[in-house]
């Protein structure tokens, strides 16, 4: 026995263990460094070179078909006009409105329905479960859905017509909600917006708002991604003290109120998780419009993520459909770090707290 | 005491006026969050006529399974749920193995590189996946594994957020059952193996539900890896029948059904974890 005691001292002070776990580290880690070296680091270099390319698809991109031809690609997509950079404009604009419209939506639904499921009644398992169902489902599956639910004669226009309404092409739909409203108040087209252009893009097309086809990919993220955001929520909201709100309710506040301003700032930074989280989420895009429009109508859903894959597999311009990708890239960083940045001194808790009340989150 | 004496009648019906309220919002959005699923499962026993006149009814009339026929027989069905299962199968069990194995060596093992090699793969978790579909698309080209199953499953073998999460979970537990192991001489893998993996089954099962339900679902890494339609998954081959490229018509009831049959596996799973899955989907999305 007292061998057995000494020994492990012993032997940690000897190099020999060390060389041991050296080796034994490495070896653990090996399958996971090279696949994420092969499949992520390596290729985005080789990526990147493709970018700067002219390649058209055959041989290798590393061999003689391959020229290097500058900024070019970057320069068709940003500058110089065409349909590349129309497509481009386009894309930003679509996936612009997108973003603008699903995440806060969603946060919000995510919100309420974590208060909802947050109230101690009977039966609340099950109603979690539900809300939480859309986002375990694949995204080809909930897409075939939407189709048909929103199509033309579909479930979602029968139930308008019961109140009266006739309900939109849905997906078939290009016009801008924006200019549909404004077309309610007689305004089309004014002169001072049809002369300029960026990106290729007029600026009353800028100011489309979605299309009535892109609207129906926005109630479907809302749909499918509430359920997820809605179980942080909950994490966070059963972390909140409630003695707090018990003193508040004894001085007279009402629901609304100790909700407003004792609830909310307590779960600020799982706030801006979700909308960070939702930012990311929400310029990748890429599975819903592959299935449900490939774009149409009018290139209305169209999004950077397909217009890359688009131009890469289906027009063979490689080397735009790589541009657009590291253009994306940046796009979700600057993105990501404007949403950090517009959040981050507004919390008033610790720092500390921002990761705190969620690690021993487990669901009550 | 107080709040006793102030719990008079009229604060009770309110407390029931407001259990009512909670139950009718609760009512509602389940309605709305799964009614849809209801029409899919009642469309997919429609023929195409009743679909198309009665698109909100959930009572086909008449009931017919011949959309889960011409599933059968007109569809490479069965071929596309044989490779999801190849896929799915390999990518859970061997990301399970390699997350782990990487996890333990991160949180135990001490060797020079390790903070190096943990930072490496936690900012490889933050670049997006969609942007990696062409650069992924032209490394497996290159190593000659296009239109192969080793190109479908290699690059999903990894993920850096589950290895984050083994690393997590070793460092939560204990190291004295490990520490009596290696005085016994046991060597590190058998101690990995055999003492530590046992232990590790909450976050095992855990990495196992999201590989699993992540690689299921997967579509968009398929269309870049594979041509062949031999080699669809069940995810890329109902994405083809849904945008028309393997039919005409709209064919709604043929479409539910190959979807719905696709959510059953994700749905059971969900139901057997059902309190665990939700507690990971919270824990997961925060790391």
């Amino acid at each position: 026995m007292e061998r057995l005691a000494i020994r492990p001292w012993r032997r940690l002070r000897e190099p020999g263990i060390r060389g041991h776990q050296a080796a034994a580290g490495w070896l653990f880690l090996a399958p996971v460094i090279i696949i994420l070296g092969l499949f992520l680091v390596l290729p985005i270099l080789m990526a990147a070179w493709v970018s700067f390319s002219d390649w058209s698809g055959n041989g290798s991109p590393l061999g003689s078909h391959a020229h290097y031809v500058g900024l070019d690609n970057y320069r068709h997509l940003l500058t110089t006009p065409g349909l590349d950079q129309n497509n481009f404009g386009t894309s930003i604009r679509n996936n612009l409105y997108y973003v603008i419209l699903v995440v806060p939506i969603q946060t919000a639904v995510a919100l309420f329905l974590a208060v909802l499921v947050n109230r101690r009644v009977k039966g609340v398992g099950f109603f979690r479960t539900a809300f939480y169902f859309p986002s375990v489902t694949s995204s080809v599956a909930i897409t075939i859905l939407f189709l048909f639910l929103f199509s033309p004669a579909g479930a979602i226009n029968k139930l308008l017509s019961f109140v009266g309404v006739k309900g939109p092409a849905w997906l078939y739909d290009p016009r801008g909600l924006f200019h549909v409203i404004l077309g309610g108040f007689g305004v089309h087209q004014p002169g001072s917006l049809t002369g300029g252009t960026f990106l290729g893009v007029s600026y009353w097309d800028w100011v489309s708002g979605p299309s009535v086809a892109m609207c129906v990919f926005i109630i479907m993220a809302v749909f499918t991604t509430s359920g997820t955001f809605m179980l942080l929520f909950l994490a966070a909201l059963q972390n909140v003290d409630e003695s707090v709100n018990e003193a508040a309710g004894l001085d007279g506040a009402t629901e609304w109120r100790k909700f407003r301003y004792i609830t909310v700032p307590m779960i600020r930074p799982t706030i801006f998780t979700v909308l960070t989280l939702g930012v990311i989420g929400t310029w990748q895009i890429f599975d819903q419009i592959y299935v449900g429009t490939q774009g149409s109508p009018l290139g209305t859903t169209l999004t950077p993520a397909f217009l890359s894959f688009n131009a890469s597999f289906n027009s063979a311009e490689w080397g735009v459909g790589a541009a657009v990708a590291f253009i994306l890239f940046a796009i979700i960083v600057f993105f990501t770090v404007v949403t950090r940045l517009a959040t981050r001194d507004s919390g008033r808790l610790p720092r500390r707290r921002r990761f705190g009340p969620l690690r021993t989150g487990a669901i009550r | 005491m107080s709040r006793e004496l102030r719990s008079t009648k009229s604060a009770v019906r309110r407390q029931h006026a407001g259990r009512a309220l909670t139950y009718s919002f609760l009512a509602a959005v389940a309605i709305i969050y799964l009614f849809p699923f209801l029409i899919a499962i009642a469309t997919s026993f429609k023929t195409e006529p009743n679909a198309t006149a009665n698109p909100l009814s959930l009572a086909p009339s008449p009931p017919t399974t011949s959309a889960f026929h011409q599933l059968y027989k007109d569809q490479d069905f069965l071929l596309w749920v044989k490779n999801s299962l190849i896929v799915t199968l390999s990518v859970t069990f061997l990301r399970v193995f390699l997350d782990s194995l990487a996890g333990y060596a991160l949180a135990r093992l001490r060797f020079r590189g390790r903070g190096a090699a943990f930072a490496t793969i936690v900012a490889v978790m933050a670049v997006p996946g969609v942007v990696l579909l062409i650069p992924k698309f032209l490394m497996i080209r290159q190593l000659g594994i296009y239109n192969t199953y080793w190109g479908m499953i290699i690059p999903l073998l990894v993920d850096a957020a589950g290895v984050f999460i083994m690393k997590n979970f070793f460092e939560s537990i204990p190291t004295s059952v490990e520490e009596s192991a290696r005085i016994d001489g046991a060597g590190i893998f058998r101690i990995y193996w055999s003492i530590v993996l046992p232990m590790a089954r909450p976050a095992l099962i855990t990495i196992f539900i999201l590989a699993f339900q992540g690689s299921w679902n997967e579509l968009a890494h398929f269309i870049i890896s594979a041509q062949s339609t031999s080699l669809n998954t069940l995810t890329k081959g109902v994405a083809q029948l849904a945008s028309g490229q393997l039919g005409v018509g709209n064919r709604y009831p043929l479409k539910l059904a190959a979807s719905t049959l696709m959510t059953i596996p994700v749905a059971v799973l969900f139901f057997i974890f059902q309190r665990r899955i939700m507690n990971v989907a919270a824990g997961a999305l925060k790391e």
